[in-house]
């Protein structure tokens, strides 16, 4: 045999068949039965018309899913804008070392280990006026606050819930990056003369870019999927308040069976992710490090 | 621009009990203003962390530090004014080079126009002036390193410069380079600059004075010749030179150095106090004589190197090894031949318990 020559077997391709088929089922399949909806009208199961892009027309033109998305945007940049800098609070003023880092670890993930439905409860419980602690608590300070009466008071019950929910996340992901920092960056910054301010601009926060990265990518991708606390706690009213984006999408599939015009939007919906996720990841590897030109001349 | 005197101990140890539980034994020790410094030893002999005392990174858990007389022992690196260079490369990522130079100087709030003036001529005498608008985490491991050297320099007024092994991640060529480029900056700059290594041929080109440790304890502090002709402490002997120092483990009383039943008579007028002593003889001090000369010890040849510019021989006598550098052209000899050695001379050093006897 010789040495030189890289032996070739095509039989190796049958290797990744497993694969294939895993994938074919579980993504590519059901895909491709959302975009077959998506293009007919389906009256009965015998009964079936081709419309071509027709649907795809009317959800764009639905001014309920223009609102739905807006809610959603709106929703989902309020949580990484109030998500992030906690979570970074929290990494920051997190022990370092020994038991007690240990405990806090525990304790700051507890909430990421409860299902969002009972989440959802709980909150539910939390700002019932009645028998809720917030809720009774506000209702003391005089405050008339209701979730199920009020738009603006469900809408932040909606936030907050998530934030209670998800910001933990992100100071998990915050405090690994901090502890990747070598001692020597302290050491250097100190001697630099750094302020604490400078330390955590300069060296903490750069070097937790990564991470952080993720978490924000994370934090949307699930912020904007957003369906069973809010549906829990809420319902999606007041009127159709904190009705976002996957409730829209279910009402319409599963409440009226109009399943072209979901299967259509499920599409829109999953490109729109898909596009803001890209956008959202070009534009955090840019940051911070892109040459300066002229800035020392 | 300070003196230094240091005058401690520590120990990471809470209840130090024996000499093993400390970093540092006690030392003494003063710096001059201007000087250039070495510390050299072994990995772990506690140079570092003599050094990370001076900056106030470590607080000595015992006895002071002073700066031109000024008690600094609880004092931050800031409050003491000194810059320090690390083992491993550390920039600020997000920063330009012009940036990181600057960032010292920024902190203190020196004037933008003074700051600019000194960054160019920073990086002027590192040869990074082209570099200067370079985002600086895309560079190159030795790049980043001179950002580091060059951050360490950038403050005119520091109390010392102190560096920690810094050229370890640079390849041979450019560390020479980078060497001689800091003794030239000491000597325009005339900034107290102390250095770590354990590499000797580091530590005795760049400092006028060296100090050698082992074990957690300063054993020598001395010029380069001073460690050469006179190490102080057998370890001395042993880890400066190469090959180092050659030990002979012999008795003194009055008719001489007595050594496997040999004697070799004192030079006139050297006094020894009698008992266990070992002679310490440099190879490049240890000569070939004729046979049976008066005060020579037959050797037997176990290995002869030659090196080009000199013969590196290996002996034995017994239990003793003896390796001598001799001239290339010297008389050809191979393992198992006798050769005659005379190791007993004005550059003999004797030592009582691993100390010179003087």
């Amino acid at each position: 045999m010789s040495a030189t020559v890289k032996p070739v077997n095509q039989k190796a391709w049958f290797l990744i068949l497993p694969v294939l088929i895993c994938v074919a089922f579980s993504a590519i399949m059901p895909l491709m039965t959302v975009v077959n909806y998506s293009v007919q009208d389906i009256i009965s199961p015998t009964q079936k018309v081709f419309v071509g892009t027709e649907w795809f027309a009317a959800v764009m033109r639905d001014e309920e899913l223009h609102g739905a998305l807006l809610r959603q945007l709106m929703f989902s940049f309020s949580v990484l804008v109030v998500e992030l800098p906690l979570g970074i609070m929290l990494a920051l003023s997190m022990p370092a070392e020994g038991w007690k880092s240990s405990a806090v670890l525990v304790i700051v993930s507890l909430s990421l280990l409860i299902p969002w439905n009972v989440v959802g409860t709980i909150w539910q419980i939390f700002g019932r006026a009645d028998i809720g602690l917030m809720g009774a608590a506000l209702k003391g300070l005089g405050i008339d606050y209701s979730y199920t009466g009020n738009p603006v008071h469900a809408w932040l019950t909606v936030l907050l819930m998530d934030v209670w929910h998800w910001t933990p996340l992100i100071g998990l992901l915050g405090y690994a990056g901090l502890r990747s920092i070598p001692d020597a960056y302290y050491q250097a910054a100190s001697i630099d003369g750094a302020s604490k301010a400078a330390v955590f601009w300069y060296v903490q926060l750069p070097k937790m870019r990564g991470v952080l990265m993720i978490g924000v990518l994370l934090r949307f991708m699930d912020s904007f999927m957003i369906y069973t606390e809010p549906f829990v706690l809420t319902g999606g009213g007041p009127g159709n308040s904190t009705t976002f984006l996957s409730q829209f999408l279910t009402q319409k599939a599963v409440g009226q069976f109009d399943l072209g015009p979901a299967a259509a939007f499920s599409l829109i919906y999953f490109l729109i992710i898909l596009l803001l996720c890209f956008i959202l990841y070009n534009w955090m590897q840019r940051v911070g490090t892109q040459e300066k030109e002229g800035s020392h001349e | 621009m300070a003196r230094i005197d240091l005058d401690l101990a520590h120990s990471y140890v809470k209840n130090p009990r024996q000499d093993n539980d400390y970093a540092l034994l006690p030392l003494k020790m003063t710096f001059e203003e201007g000087g250039a410094y070495a510390l050299l030893g072994p990995s772990g002999c506690g140079k570092t962390t003599l050094l990370n005392i001076m900056s106030g990174l470590v607080t000595p858990s015992q006895g002071t530090v002073l700066f031109d007389g000024r008690d600094v022992t609880g004092d931050t690196p800031q409050q003491r004014n000194i810059a320090q260079v690390f083992q491993f490369p550390v920039i600020y990522d997000t920063m330009t080079v012009a940036e990181n130079l600057a960032f010292p100087l920024r902190n203190r709030k020196v004037p933008e126009a003074q700051i600019k003036k000194r960054v160019g001529e920073i990086a002027e005498m590192l040869e990074m002036s082209g570099q200067l608008n370079q985002i600086a985490s895309n560079l190159a491991a030795d790049a980043k390193q001179k950002i580091s050297l060059g951050r360490g320099l950038v403050r005119p007024d520091v109390s010392a410069v102190l560096f920690d092994e810094p050229l370890t991640v640079i390849d041979p060529h450019l560390k020479w380079q980078l060497r001689r480029k800091l003794k030239q900056i000491h000597h325009e700059l005339k900034l107290t600059l102390i250095y770590v290594t354990h590499d000797q041929v580091e530590a005795l080109t760049f400092a006028q004075q060296v100090v050698v440790m082992t074990r957690g304890r300063a054993v020598q502090m001395g010029s380069a010749a001073d460690l050469f002709e006179r190490p102080s402490h057998t370890f001395v002997g042993h880890f400066i030179g190469s090959p180092g120092m050659n030990f002979l483990a012999g008795r003194v009383d009055g008719d001489g150095f007595h050594v496997d039943g040999l004697t070799l008579p004192l030079l006139p007028g050297r006094v020894l106090p009698t008992g266990e002593i070992k002679l310490g003889i440099r190879p490049e001090y240890a000569s070939l004589v004729a046979a049976d000369t008066e005060g020579a010890l037959p050797m037997t040849v176990s290995m002869v190197q030659d090196v080009g510019t000199h013969i590196m021989l290996s002996s034995r006598l017994n239990g003793h090894l003896l390796k001598a550098r001799l001239p290339a052209d010297a008389a050809q000899l191979s393992p198992g031949d006798t050769v005659w050695m005379k190791v007993m001379n004005e550059h003999s050093c004797f030592y009582q318990n691993e100390e010179i006897v003087p």
